[in-house]
């Protein structure tokens, strides 16, 4: 007689479960009866180095780093596109070499044209 | 938890039974996965670090877990001159370990100051704000001066009672888990030693 065949995935999810909770009620019983808890404001300090933490960890840039992200995702995608391109480069047509050129350019008017209109200075 | 009787132990052994008390599971296992929090100060450290390398290896003794966050630590090796500036970070990073936690004082600077004793910036000795367990002497030790540490560590957790009264410290309620961390003062540390951990030697004068 074969056992169900769904069997298997009961009996693994029993050791799934089992497997992560037996240590957690081990590691309680073991609190319970041997090792008393010791917490302290130090002991449950944030870990920051072993420095006082300053102020929250959950804190709001400025929306000037929109720009920057901006420009940083133009070079960003521009790399995707320069890595095949060096690897396929001895053997591209000219057409091919020009068009990534343009493309260069293209990037390179855009950077351009940000520096011009000030996007690169810090605004306060 | 009582301690077995060694002839009735060996006797058990030989017919393929081997005994042992929750005591000495627990010691063993802790004894064997020490983990040293990952920091160094000076000198010391690269000696620290030859020992965690391949030829000294101190994985062989269940060290070789650095661990980059206090959390996971068991043993702090204060592995270097500790300056005034540095040691609220340290006292802090002990603080922040959790028990059973141990301490070694590695090399001249670490327990006494050592050659950098008459600075001005220069702490002491770990030992006037922390606990320490182990000291090794040498400027720097070598590493097997810092395996040999690692040994006598290994053989005080071994003897270390689970129950009764001289149980280990950090089974016992009354015991601190964390100790004042120091201020910066105008000259020196405030204080300049914790008077409940740091108990130097009187030098005793025949007058």
């Amino acid at each position: 007689m074969t056992p169900h065949s769904y069997l298997f995935i009961v009996i693994f999810l029993g050791v799934a479960l089992l497997f992560p909770i037996m240590p957690l009620i081990l590691a309680w019983m073991w609190r319970r009866v041997f090792q008393p808890p010791k917490p302290g404001a130090e002991k449950n300090a944030t870990y920051e180095c072993g420095v006082e933490s300053l102020g929250e960890a959950q804190i709001q840039f400025r929306s000037q780093y929109y720009l920057y992200a901006i420009i940083f995702l133009i070079f960003d995608v521009e790399a995707v596109f320069l890595v095949p391109f060096a690897v396929a480069f001895t053997g591209l047509p000219i057409g091919a070499f020009v068009a990534i050129l343009v493309f260069l350019l293209l990037l390179l008017e855009g950077l351009v044209w940000a520096w011009g209109k000030g996007c690169l200075n810090w605004a306060r | 938890m009582s301690d077995i009787d060694e002839g009735l132990r060996s006797e058990l052994q030989r017919q393929g039974i081997w005994v042992t008390s929750m005591q000495e599971l627990y010691n063993w296992g802790r004894k064997n996965s020490i983990w040293p929090l990952q920091f160094g100060l000076a000198c010391c450290a690269i000696e620290m670090i030859a020992t965690a390398a391949s030829r000294y290896d101190i994985a062989r003794f269940g060290g070789e877990v650095f661990r980059p966050s206090p959390r996971q630590a068991d043993l702090m090796i204060v592995a270097g001159t500790v300056t005034k500036k540095m040691a609220p970070q340290i006292v802090r990073l002990y603080n922040q370990m959790p028990d059973p936690k141990y301490v070694i004082s590695m090399g001249a600077c670490a327990i006494s100051g050592g050659p950098f004793k008459q600075g001005y910036n220069v702490l002491k000795g770990i030992d006037r704000y922390i606990p320490v367990d182990v000291y090794i002497p040498g400027c720097p030790p070598r590493p097997e001066a810092l395996l040999h540490a690692f040994m006598e560590l290994q053989r005080k957790i071994d003897e270390q009672k689970l129950t009764g009264p001289r149980k280990a410290e950090h089974l016992d309620p009354d015991q601190p888990s964390e100790f004042p961390v120091p201020a910066f003062g105008v000259h020196d540390l405030e204080p300049p030693a914790n008077a409940d951990v740091f108990r130097p030697m009187k030098i005793q004068r025949n007058q």
